[in-house]
């Protein structure tokens, strides 16, 4: 192992101490030492954007918050994970998500094992104060095995990434602006139609929502199955 | 929490643009109706015969998005006269498989239902049946909501939670109890 | 190089010299849209057909600055300057060159808007021909760089910089020294320098001019900038949309290249630094730097968290030094006259000049640059003319949809980083939109936030949806439609959108509507409570004021 020297610092989480290796995130440290922090984007084996902004937390010293999915730790660093100020941002967030698209748990097929839905109990989310949008959106069912339903899009952009990252196929991407953003195969064709698609339907599995599903899954079927992944790059990584 | 007459808290359950689950599951309660009975009584609703909404309502839980012109006066209406709000279920809370339609406008609506799927005298009724509004909506954008019981339907348990909570002049915690879709 | 230099700048004045008249036309965006190219052809026609070729030379210039006087002429020989110049009115201005100047097109020039002004930036805007690096040679160009390439250190080109005080133009208005320095102690043979010539603020037209009218100046600030920090290529990242700027900018590198000033070896130097162009395709979030490094590298343009800032890890994962146009554009001058003398302009915290585009109801619509620290009343009252017709100046809007409206009570504040932002607004790049009476600020906050909604790159939850759900908020407000609740969410929203968005775009989209509402509450509530626009821009509907509901649906159903 040639690995260079990586220093361990320790830090404040909530007021306990902690160890941390100075190259480890503030979200992977605080995981490792059983605080919850709600996150969407951020998925164990790809690449982190700080996008969903759910992970934002509070550093003393710092006047803005900051994402934990990619800030590394510090010596002497004092994280706030929770504070009514961080809960009424996580929950607005939460809201605008459910507002943008058209989330209708109940004849959703990932009803019950949806990362949105969880999300919504854990920010103690009962309705959403922020009108609904409603926007008309489309649904590509012209692949042979997945259907992509931007109904239930929340634009996480996992699938992007796992494609790109994992498969190495790059057959997902984003086009568009703002709240006009979709998620398209190729150069928005059909998904069926892709020609660097492998069909392997990684993008499937670790989409949060019921925007990717498989075929034949009615209300409540789809299920994720995600295990693949930290395998996958620990393997790749040489780990252990 | 105010009481009405013989010391019970009145009730009332209205069924605006919903498939009536929430009702179903409000009987699911199957003997607890009785237990709950004891300390309320149901001055309004699709199951009893009352056809006029009373002067003045202790709790009143609403089934269903605001869809109609009619769902609209009931609806404020029901806000005027009662004084607890709770809307109950994802269709009062979300506006949920009422508002699919939303994205597609009335005109589409209309036509899949009256035309495309109609054999004999294709026609919009214009008597009866109410219009529709341009979109379904949360009962809470329309007129302020006190309670929110989101669930398709809402677990009886639920239901039983949030009365005898409301009953025992508490605020119900129910995100334990219950949560969007199932 | 320098004695190369000094022939080529005796060339020029000798051949300007044989001339006893030379006529500029003023042939930047402004003034051609207004028929500037057919006006220059004409003027020499005339010159021709008037045999008067060997005295008189016409000139193409960059901006002169009073773009509402467009097309201007100057006749230097005359201290004259004529304004809404016609192909028709050029025999009498040729036909004046040896008599009197036409008085019924000239613009006086002894009027604030030019005595007051200080020139840094803009020195050479409408004096050299920008498509001619002798020009700008004669003009005392490239001699700071020869003398930095060739005495200076590196480390004492950033001192330089570090004195003159000189913070980024781009809005942020951190210290350009430090940013330097930073890049420069960055590890790595690989280092590269950008200059943000994005500009996309509503009403900001300062960086267009620049480069339009005096692009080597950007470019000797950028080479500076590079054999500052130890960079060997240089970017200019430019909106696609300023085709003018585009061209001079390719030219310029062009003659620059030939000129031996930049390649291999620049100025006859071991040092070599090279520029390219990469053009912009017009979306706004690529001016914030991280968005636009992802752009040059063939990426989406999208921004990401920051830290690493740029200054360690940046183009294509290299330390990268992104300044704006008129930070590099001020550079030449700060190394050829020395940081003190740039330190010895503006305030404390603000030191020399700042460039700034009036635009609005204002009389003299135009590109100005004064010291910091002039107070916007100057500015506005003076320098702009004041608003057409002597009205009142309601407000100024100042950075664009980053910034803020500062109303009338307020404008004897000196213009600097720090007051601005005290006011809730900020400098930003420079766009000033004066405001009168006929303004609704509720409908200037619902155009600003249009523009983020759709300017909104979708990354992050907060700028995504949180802009439409304020747009769709700021609309009910101004259509009659809302209610105080409304108005407590938007402010909640507000709050949320500036404190979780990811970048800079979203952290200030709310500025305009915090801002109106600090200064212009009354105006919210009277669209709210009164159904009323006081200045009456709104169209409040009428089913709305009479049912006075403050439900969504029935407003719908009414109609």
């Amino acid at each position: 192992m040639n690995r260079g020297q990586v220093r361990i610092v320790t830090l404040k989480i909530d007021g306990k101490d902690v160890g941390a290796r100075e190259n480890e995130t503030i979200l992977e440290v605080a995981r490792e030492n059983g605080f919850d922090i709600p996150t969407l984007c951020h998925m164990e084996g790809l690449s982190d954007i700080g996008a969903c902004r759910l992970c934002l937390v509070e550093v003393k010293g710092s006047n803005k918050l900051l994402t934990a999915c990619v800030t590394t730790v510090q010596e002497g660093m004092e994280v706030t994970t929770h504070s009514p100020r961080l809960d009424s941002y996580r929950r607005m967030t939460v809201e605008m998500l459910f507002s943008e698209r058209n989330h209708v748990c109940a004849v959703c097929v990932s009803n019950g094992h949806c990362d949105l839905q969880n999300l919504a109990v854990d920010v103690g989310l009962t309705h959403i104060t922020v009108p609904y949008l409603y926007p008309k959106v489309s649904i590509d069912a012209s692949h042979e095995r997945f259907v992509l339903d931007h109904n239930r899009c929340v634009l996480c952009t996992r699938c992007v990434r796992v494609c790109d990252e994992i498969e190495g196929a790059h057959t997902w991407d984003l086009m568009g602006r703002g709240v006009k953003t979709r998620v398209i195969t190729d150069l928005a064709e059909a998904w069926g139609d892709s020609e660097s698609c492998t069909s392997c339907g990684k993008c499937v599995q670790v989409c949060p929502t019921g925007a990717l599903f498989e075929k034949g899954k009615s209300v409540a079927e789809m299920t994720k199955r995600r295990t693949f992944l930290p395998y996958l790059t620990s393997m790749r990584n040489g780990d252990e | 929490m105010s009481e009405s007459t013989n010391g019970k808290v009145s009730l009332a359950t209205v069924w605006l643009d919903g498939c009536s689950g929430c009702h179903m599951s409000f009987l699911d309660m199957d003997e607890r109706l009785l237990e709950i009975a004891e300390h309320v009584n149901l001055v309004y609703s699709p199951l009893v015969d009352v056809k006029e909404f009373p002067e003045m309502v202790d709790v009143t839980l609403i089934e269903g998005a605001v869809s109609s012109t009619d769902d609209l006066a009931k609806i404020q209406k029901v806000r005027a006269h009662t004084r607890l709000l709770v809307s109950l279920g994802d269709c009062a809370v979300t506006a949920n498989v009422p508002a699919m339609r939303n994205p597609f406008g009335t005109e589409a609506v209309y036509h899949r239902a009256y035309f495309e799927n109609a054999q004999l005298n294709q026609q919009i009724p214009n008597e009866i049946i109410p219009a529709l509004l341009p979109e379904s909506r949360p009962v809470h954008e329309i007129v302020h909501v006190d309670v929110f019981v989101p669930g398709c339907p809402p677990h009886r348990d639920a239901i039983h939670y949030v009365l005898t909570e409301l009953v025992a002049g508490r605020t119900p915690q129910v995100e334990k109890y219950t949560r969007f879709g199932k | 190089m320098r004695e190369k230099l000094a022939e080529i700048k005796a060339i020029e004045e000798d051949a300007k010299a044989q001339y006893t008249h030379t006529v500029n036309v003023c042939t930047a965006a402004g003034c051609l849209s207004s028929g500037a190219a057919q006006v220059k052809e004409a003027l020499g026609k005339e010159v021709e057909r008037s045999g008067l070729e060997r005295w008189c030379q016409v000139k193409g210039v960059g901006c002169l600055g009073l773009c509402t006087a467009g097309p201007l002429v100057e006749v230097e020989s005359q201290s004259a300057m004529y304004g809404h110049v016609t192909v028709e009115d050029t025999p009498a201005i040729v036909g004046g060159l040896n008599t009197k100047p036409v008085e019924r097109l000239r613009v006086p020039t002894g009027t604030p808007f030019f005595l007051r002004q200080n020139r840094i930036v803009l020195e050479n805007s409408g004096r050299i021909d920008p498509e001619r690096i002798e020009e700008y040679i004669a003009a005392g160009g490239y001699s700071g760089l020869v003398t930095a390439l060739t005495e200076m250190t590196p480390a004492q080109v950033i001192d330089e910089v570090t004195a003159s005080g000189l913070r980024g133009r781009g809005g942020g208005g951190y210290p350009t020294g430090l940013k330097w320095t930073t890049v420069a102690k960055a590890p790595g043979p690989d280092k590269y320098v950008i200059c943000n010539a994005d500009e996309g603020d509503p009403g900001a037209f300062m960086d267009r001019s620049v480069l339009e009218s005096d692009p080597h100046r950007v470019i000797e600030g950028m080479i500076l900038a590079g054999y500052a920090v130890g960079a060997s290529q240089g970017y200019v990242y430019v909106r696609a949309e300023y085709p003018l700027a585009i061209e001079h900018l390719k030219k310029a590198i062009s003659q620059a290249r030939r000129m031996g000033l930049l390649g291999r070896s620049v100025a006859e130097t071991t040092f070599g630094f090279n520029i390219d162009i990469r053009l912009g395709a017009g979306a706004f979030v690529c001016g914030e730097e991280t968005a636009l490094i992802a752009s040059i590298e063939g990426k989406r343009g999208q921004p990401r968290p920051r830290p690493p800032y740029p200054a360690e890890y940046g183009l294509w994962g290299k330390p990268t030094l992104i300044n704006n146009v008129e930070s590099f554009a001020n550079i030449p001058p700060i190394i050829r006259n020395g940081g003190e003398w740039y330190a010895s302009l503006g305030t404390e915290k603000s030191k020399g000049t700042k460039v700034f585009a009036l635009a609005g109801a204002i009389t003299n619509t135009g590109i100005i640059e004064v010291p910091m620290g002039t107070s916007l009343q100057e500015i506005v009252y003076e320098i702009g003319g004041g608003v057409p017709g002597g009205g009142r100046c309601k407000a100024v809007q100042t950075g664009g949809p980053s910034g803020g409206c500062i109303p009338d009570a307020y404008l004897d504040n000196p213009v600097d980083y720090d007051s601005l932002r005290s006011l809730g607004s900020i400098m930003g790049s420079g766009g000033m939109i004066v405001m009168d009476d006929s303004s609704c600020m509720v409908d200037v906050a619902k155009y600003f936030m249009e523009f983020c909604m759709t300017e909104s790159c979708g990354k992050c939850v907060p700028c995504r949806v949180g802009t439409v759900q304020m747009y769709r908020l700021l609309d009910k407000i101004s259509t009659g439609r809302a209610t105080l609740e409304d108005l407590a969410l938007l402010e909640n929203l507000c709050d949320m959108v500036q404190n979780t968005s990811l970048c800079g775009l979203g952290q200030t989209a709310p500025n305009p509507v915090v801002s109106t509402l600090r200064y212009f509450r009354d105006e919210y509530i009277a669209h709210i409570e009164e159904k009323r626009c006081p200045a009456g821009v709104c169209k409040i509907h009428s089913s709305v004021a009479q049912t006075d509901s403050p439900s969504y649906a029935v407003a719908e159903v009414a109609q």
